[in-house]
């Protein structure tokens, strides 16, 4: 999916932090980048598949990669989930694992259904995205610019490794602009 | 299902698995998976899932992915592997070769009062499997069947799925510890890994 930039005339030109967010990602040595794909994670996604040390694993829905981190982290790998705000929804019921086990979990959002959004269908479930995070208990961070979704993720990292702590970075749909129709 | 059939039992194959584990790690299955899997022996390479409905398949594969030298063997049922079934193709396009997933078929949602479950109605998980690039992915049925499954206990050449119909019936609960912290704890010290 393309995606159109119609923010501040910096953002238009500004993707830097896609190629940031890699590095970021590289710096905290993640294994493995389980996701169900969105036109925001695109980058991230081709520069893990040219990546020796980071693996994409492409999931049928987004749950699976709750599982998928959970079992990584018991065998010492650490997982960052990638998926858009429409994947929160099925992913409520395994979200109790990592409050019944404290498993470490990082995810990375791209919003859809909240700024400038087209399709009234991602609306629902846009809008309710960070209360779902928040009632099963993993801590909201919202990125809205470069600057802030490169410090969330850093900091997310850290966080989350060092300490066993659920973390999910929602990228704004101002940061990743809309989808051209 | 055939009338007056000798079905195999749920306790007698999880205990046969267990004997062949070696040094393989054991993700079980919310209710009837873990009972048995605790009661063939507790141990600390064991994960028991009391929850998280579907994920048991894939918490299996994580811990494969991470360690591709060490067995990893789960144990489910048919209704668990239902909810999570995606799973099998995400698994197909991984290709692990230390992963079995052993699925205990009894054709019910045993938990919740014995309602019959899509296997019950024709639909059959080893050709889920197959169908997704499991390397090996066998119907069982007899002794004889769950002899040859066993010739892939532990796991080397996977992905393995095993479709193994058992006995409808439940027998007494046997019941692991509760605590997911202390579970993911002894789970990774076994893995020779620190904990907070």
């Amino acid at each position: 999916m393309k995606r159109l930039k119609l923010n501040t005339k910096k953002e238009l030109t500004d993707t830097s932090w896609e190629n940031n967010l890699f590095n970021i990602i590289k710096k905290h040595k993640i294994n493995f980048l389980p996701y169900v794909p969105d036109a925001g994670h695109a980058k991230l996604i081709s520069l893990s598949e040219k990546d020796n040390f980071i693996k994409p694993i492409v999931l049928t829905t987004e749950e699976e990669g709750i599982a998928f981190s959970s079992g990584a982290w018991l065998g010492g790998k650490k997982s960052v989930l990638l998926m858009q705000s429409s994947g929160v929804g099925n992913c409520i019921n395994m979200l109790s694992i990592l409050s019944n086990c404290n498993f470490p979990f990082v995810t990375l959002i791209t919003m859809r259904g909240e700024f400038g959004e087209f399709n009234s269908w991602q609306v629902p479930m846009g809008q309710a995205t960070q209360t779902c995070l928040e009632s099963m208990g993993v801590v909201v961070h919202r990125a809205s610019n470069s600057t802030e979704v490169e410090n969330f993720t850093d900091a997310a990292l850290y966080s989350a490794f060092s300490s066993d702590q659920q973390i999910a970075v929602l990228l704004s749909q101002k940061l990743i602009g809309r989808k051209e129709w | 299902m055939v009338k007056n059939k000798i079905y195999l039992k749920r306790r007698d194959i999880v205990s046969q698995i267990v004997a062949y584990r070696g040094n393989a790690k054991i993700i079980s299955g919310l209710g009837s998976p873990t009972y048995d899997v605790y009661n063939a022996g507790d141990n600390d390479s064991n994960f028991y899932l009391w929850g998280a409905m579907g994920g048991t398949a894939m918490i299996g594969l994580g811990v494969a992915m991470a360690n591709p030298n060490l067995p990893v063997i789960v144990i489910t049922g048919d209704g668990e592997m239902l909810m999570g079934i995606g799973s099998l193709a995400t698994i197909g396009v991984q290709q692990p070769k230390n992963l079995a997933i052993i699925t205990l078929n009894n054709g019910y949602y045993g938990e919740t009062g014995m309602q019959k479950s899509h296997t019950s109605f024709g639909v059959e998980l080893n050709k889920i499997a197959e169908a997704s690039n499991f390397k090996k992915s066998f119907l069982i049925n007899t002794n004889n069947d769950f002899n040859n499954l066993l010739n892939y206990i532990p796991p080397k050449n996977g992905p393995i799925f095993g479709n193994i119909i058992i006995d409808p019936q439940n027998p007494l609960r046997s019941l692991p510890i509760l605590d997911g912290v202390e579970l993911k704890n002894r789970f990774r010290k076994s893995v020779g890994l620190k904990v907070l």
